[in-house]
């Protein structure tokens, strides 16, 4: 009798969950993200957008949690050799691509091999390598010809690029080249409908019902990533307004980014929950190989007459979204200081007019290309403009569109025969952490890039950074980073902003998202 | 008239060869190198070049022009040099919200404006006539997205009748699909309106200028029936070209309201080929117009025929 | 939009557009402009013309500051908004933004004001280019029989690209700015001038007194200036006009999509375009330029309505 009561009890209990999970399984979110996608590749791409589509169909061996610890996903766990020469690596069970086939130690080593030969962390780690082993499929390890402080970090790495385990297939492509729609395979927790993505459209994920999440709670990049929606579809709409006016008519469910001066249409509808979703930090780039910046105390003079606040004013506008912040290292971060900074990107038109005039400037124009078709930055231009010409500067501003902003800063040539002088960008808070991550601080004489730094002393201190153990050596050798930095002009921090985003109330975050993620996200 | 027809389909194709030399020599002198756009910011200038090589870009211009024209006659418009899709996938994906605009616009607009312009034939010199007149001139010197965006405040955000933007296919239930239709059509047939109710109103009025009307109407014939015996097949002609013409227009158009409505079509994916320096789907898009174009011209030349026995040229 | 044109109706036709009248029936040159002059279709284009241009003129003493001065203090102010601007001395001065400001800090008045020298530039110098080398190569094409067929297949090739397409292609190959913009406007509108150039002269070559002269040894340059460009002159001045008014309108559409002319040169265009996304909180910054440029472009157009209501009486029949 009461086994009788106790089936029922159970398959009522049965029919009710799944009931339930029928409810939730029938929600399509509706998203406007802040770009379309054109790359899928998260290695090849540095842009946020594909980073974002990355960690939806892909997973992570290791990651960051909310206090910035490595934690275990994939793996279950690790271990290190006193000599700290090998990591031992061990999946969890369970593990499976979208196809069906099961996730291996082969597939990690090839996916590490192709991170480091392309993310600036990854490349900074490489030269460390030994080698791999696969043990076997559940295990591998990773070995060392010297010690190297920061592997896991660099395993754990989220942003720009991600280091995302893929299959060995796929991890075989050349990482000179993005990969294909049909090579987007994941073991993540959605599935990337490659059969419904239509280009300047949409982009459709669907959850990955096989996905296992872990048990803890989400936190940060870490911990279990439950997919609460059934499906969600990233709708391409360029023109922000357009996109506000259809959050606020329930025709999308999110917009990712919403430009600050839209804030007040709606911030007054009670139906929308506005969201921090993201800090940015702007930041100015000058062209070392040619004149007038290749004269270091030319570039000092830009450096005093650039103004954050007054960028941040006319970038963003209110300031409750912005920050003045003088520091290379995001504001409020273990690294961030003020050294060295004193007296500069304050807009001291006076002090740079003298310094210029001290450096034996002669006249040769500034360059500075930007992009008019991005809102967050294509004010940036005309702000530095007219900042820098109050200094005495000679300013040519060359507008483009973002696209043709890559090849553009890649030539190496005179400003005038096509180059340029100066640019600006933005990093997401999270790569602006520490002086190893972002590709622009690398100042080695060969293989700098855009900008094209050369200064020993910088990489020098680089290098010991990524060799400190201690968080107290950390700090000191950040420091001392940033105060060469003043002293020859690497790096411009133009001011911190913050990204708001806006959705309806009937979606809810059930943990602190660190970037915009769509587990643990539910919608009522 | 078979020959007629026959000789103008053949005249269309040197036009088609031109189109297609002009624009494939245009996009190889453009300084923004496709190669450099996909390898992203941090590739080395080895790994640029080696997808200009996978690319076809380093091969001699007049070679890469054979391939692309070989490989079009079998039917084969190429890869998309971004999302690695065959660009066919990409402009059929994108085909139908343009379709649906332009057959809205165009059905529309000559609705509204044949009718208007008989109107103000009819009654030439009248404050209908002049209102028409003056209502065409603003049509056409309103630029279409401030036109777009004033429709968009009116109906979409202040009076909330129809949805701001997108675009809803056809299979997923025909409300939604006109709902977000209207707005963008009206805004892109104003223009057309203009132009078609001005040439509309001229050719009935040299019509009823003719002898023969006067003659019918002295046998009594009324208003209606002169309309529609007389005035329209005899002005239909420059009405047929006008529409013609127009397509260019409506082409145009359809580029700058795809842009303030977010409707995924073709006009939106060509600026967004040429800012990407997507080669293949520029060429193809551009011939696809050019073809269409033609095509309409080819149509509206062998009407004339049927409708004037005179014009057999 | 390019071939937007009213008269476009005439070419695939190849209709005369007027019949040149027979020497010795010319009417008189001082009475056609007088007529021209009353009529009131061309008065009121004129005159809106005329005030335009005296703005594009006078713009700097019209109370405006600098169009491209910046100051992030006043962004996005209201219609009327007393703003503060600081110099680059760092002494700050008054001022009425009678248009508001944009969202940096720009003088919206200011800015409409000196909009008007780029869109009236970019009208005249698209229409009188493009009618100039229509015009050559529509009497080439006219009078060599030889080049007349590829002349016109090339022409047919430029016309079957819709204008707006062919210019943004143009534009993304020769780069932004002014130049590259009415260069890029030019292109699509040369074969529909080379059309009606070459209809004129076919015309005129088939005229009796013509042939006579050419069968009796008369040089091609004295048909040319006695004959067809008279009877060019009329037609022609009625299509640059609406060409100029189309080109307007084709400079706001390109700075539209963003590949018009840069920022830092305020157009008409380029306003509206930085503007729309801010259209729900900000509308003036639509509004007045999108005031302006519409008004200037019907003026224009009812210039050329009266234009070729006087000119060209028979034309205006078909129109």
């Amino acid at each position: 009798m009461q086994a009788r009561f106790t089936r029922f009890i159970a398959a009522l209990a049965l029919a009710g969950l799944s009931g339930l999970s029928g409810l939730v399984q029938a929600q399509t979110l509706k998203v406007v993200m802040h770009s379309d996608i054109k790359v899928l590749d998260p290695l090849v791409s540095s842009q946020y957008i594909v980073r974002n589509h990355g960690h939806m169909v892909w997973d992570q061996l290791v990651a960051f949690d909310e206090k910035n610890e490595v934690r275990p996903q994939m793996a279950s766990r690790w271990t290190v050799s006193p000599d700290k020469l090998v990591y031992t690596f061990v999946l969890r069970d369970g593990l499976e691509w979208h196809d069906g086939t099961p996730v291996t130690s082969e597939d990690c080593i090839a996916s590490i091999k192709r991170f480091v030969q392309r993310d600036p962390s990854g490349l900074r780690l490489a030269p460390s390598i030994a080698g791999f082993d696969a043990v076997d499929a559940k295990t591998f390890r990773l070995k060392l010809k010297e010690p190297y402080a920061l592997v896991l970090e660099t395993l754990a790495k989220p942003s720009l690029s991600p280091m995302l385990i893929m299959p060995k297939r796929v991890a075989e492509s050349p990482a000179s080249e993005p990969i294909g729609p049909e090579k987007v395979i994941g073991s993540g927790p959605f599935i990337f409908k490659a059969d419904e993505w239509k280009p300047g459209e949409k982009v459709v994920y669907v959850r990955n019902p096989k996905y296992k999440p872990r048990s803890e709670p989400p936190s940060g990049f870490a911990g279990g990533k439950v997919a609460m929606v059934e499906r969600i579809e990233w709708l391409a709409i360029p023109d922000a307004q357009t996109a506000v006016s259809a959050l606020t008519r329930g025709e999308v469910d999110m917009v990712e980014i919403v430009p600050t001066d839209l804030l007040p249409l709606v911030e007054k509808d009670k139906a929308i929950s506005v969201l921090p979703f993201s800090s940015g930090q702007y930041f100015g780039r000058m062209n070392w190989a040619f004149p007038p910046f290749d004269n270091v105390k030319v570039r000092q003079a830009a450096m005093v007459a650039l103004n954050q606040e007054q960028i941040l004013k006319g970038v963003i506008g209110d300031p409750r979204y912005y920050k003045v912040c003088k520091s290379m290292y995001f504001c409020g971060s273990q690294l961030a200081t003020d050294a060295g900074s004193a007296g500069f990107y304050q807009g001291d038109a006076k002090r740079a007019q003298q310094m210029l005039k001290d450096a034996g400037y002669d006249g040769t124009p500034v360059v500075i290309p930007y992009p008019t078709d991005l809102p967050t930055l294509a004010p940036l231009g005309p702000l530095a403009k007219q900042q820098l010409e109050r200094a005495g500067f000679k300013v040519q501003l060359a507008p483009m569109d973002w696209q043709s902003m890559g090849p553009r800063l890649r030539k190496k040539e005179k400003a005038a025969d096509g180059g340029w002088s100066f640019f600006m960008s933005f990093y997401d808070a999270r790569d602006a952490l520490d002086p190893i991550g972002r590709t622009v601080l690398n100042t080695n004489c060969k293989t700098s890039f855009l900008g094209w730094p050369c200064d020993d002393k910088f990489e020098f201190l680089r290098d010991a950074y990524a060799r400190a153990d201690t968080p107290e050596a950390k700090r000191d050798i950040a420091r001392q980073v940033q105060e060469r930095n003043t002293e020859v002009g690497v790096f411009v921090p133009l001011g911190e902003a913050r990204f708001v985003g806006a959705m309806n109330r009937k979606l809810e975050y059930t943990f602190k998202a660190p970037i915009t993620v769509f587990w643990g996200l539910k919608k009522s | 008239m078979l020959s007629f027809v026959l000789r103008r389909v053949l005249a269309v194709i040197p036009v088609l060869l031109i189109v297609a030399v002009l624009v494939f020599g245009l996009l190889r002198m453009v300084p923004g190198d496709p190669a450099a756009v996909i390898a992203g910011d941090a590739a080395t200038n080895e790994q640029v070049r080696d997808i200009r090589e996978r690319l076809g870009l380093e091969k001699p211009i007049p070679v890469q022009f054979a391939i692309w024209l070989g490989r079009l006659v079998q039917g084969d418009l190429g890869q998309s040099f971004f999302f690695k899709k065959p660009v066919a996938d990409l402009i059929a994906q994108r085909f139908e919200p343009t379709l649906a605009l332009g057959v809205c616009a165009l059905v529309l607009a000559v609705s509204v404006a044949v009718p208007l312009g008989v109107l103000a034939a009819f009654r030439q010199g009248s404050w209908v006539d002049r209102l028409v007149m003056g209502l065409s001139v603003m049509g056409f010197s309103l630029p279409l997205f401030v036109l777009g965006y004033l429709l968009v405040y009116i109906f979409a955000v202040e009076l909330e009748w129809l949805p701001v933007q997108g675009y809803a296919r056809i299979a997923e239930g025909f409300w939604p699909f006109i709902e977000r239709l209207i707005l963008p059509s009206v805004a892109l047939s104003v223009g057309y309106i203009a132009l078609i109710a001005r040439i509309t109103r001229t050719s009935v009025l040299e019509v009823l200028n003719e002898d023969y009307i006067r003659t019918a109407r002295a046998k009594g014939l009324t208003d209606r029936e002169v309309l529609v015996r007389h005035a329209l097949r005899n002005a239909a002609v420059p009405i047929l070209t006008i529409i013609g013409i127009g397509l260019a227009v409506l082409i145009g158009g359809a580029v700058v309201t795809e842009s303030v409505f977010a409707i995924p079509g073709l006009g939106r994916l060509t600026v967004e080929a040429v800012l990407s320096r997507d080669f293949p789907v520029i060429q193809a898009l551009i011939l696809l117009f050019s073809c269409g174009y033609l095509l309409v011209n080819l149509l509206i030349d062998i009407g004339y025929a049927f409708l004037d026995p005179r014009i057999r040229y | 939009m390019p071939s937007s044109t009213p008269e476009s109706a005439t070419e695939p036709l190849d209709r005369v557009p007027g019949l040149p009248s027979p020497p010795g029936t010319h009417a008189a040159p001082v009475s056609i402009w007088r007529r021209v002059l009353r009529n009131r279709a061309v008065m009121v284009g004129g005159l809106i013309l005329m005030v335009m241009l005296l703005i594009a003129l006078l713009a700097p003493w019209l109370g405006t500051v600098d169009p491209t001065e910046i100051d992030a203090a006043s962004r996005n102010r209201k219609p009327g908004a007393e703003i503060t601007l600081t110099g680059a001395d760092g002494e700050s001065r008054e001022h009425t933004a009678w248009f508001g400001t944009d969202n940096l800090g720009r003088d919206l008045y200011s800015r409409v004001l000196y909009g008007t020298r780029v869109s009236l530039t970019v009208g005249f110098t698209v229409s009188v280019i493009a009618i100039s080398i229509g015009l050559v190569i529509g009497l080439v094409a006219g009078f060599a029989r030889r080049l007349d067929g590829p002349v016109m297949r090339l022409m047919d090739g430029l016309m079957a690209i819709p204008g707006i397409l062919l210019a943004i292609a143009l534009v993304a190959v020769w780069g932004g700015g002014l130049t590259t913009v009415i260069l890029a406007i030019v292109v699509p509108d040369v074969p529909r001038v080379v059309r009606l150039v070459r209809s004129v002269v076919l015309s005129v070559r088939e005229e009796p007194y013509v042939e006579a002269a050419i069968s009796v040894g008369a040089p091609t340059i004295m048909l040319l200036m006695r004959h067809v460009l008279p009877n060019t002159l009329a037609p022609l001045i009625v299509q640059g006009t609406f060409l100029c008014a189309s080109a307007m309108l084709s400079e706001a559409a390109l700075s539209f999509l963003g590949m018009g002319i840069p920022p830092e040169i305020p157009s008409w265009g380029n306003i509206i375009a930085e503007g729309r996304s801010l259209f729900r909180i900000h509308p003036h910054n639509i509004f007045y330029p999108g005031l302006f440029l519409a008004l200037t472009v019907l003026a224009v157009n009812v210039l050329g309505d009266g234009l070729r209501d006087t000119l060209d009486p028979k034309m205006s029949r078909r129109l």
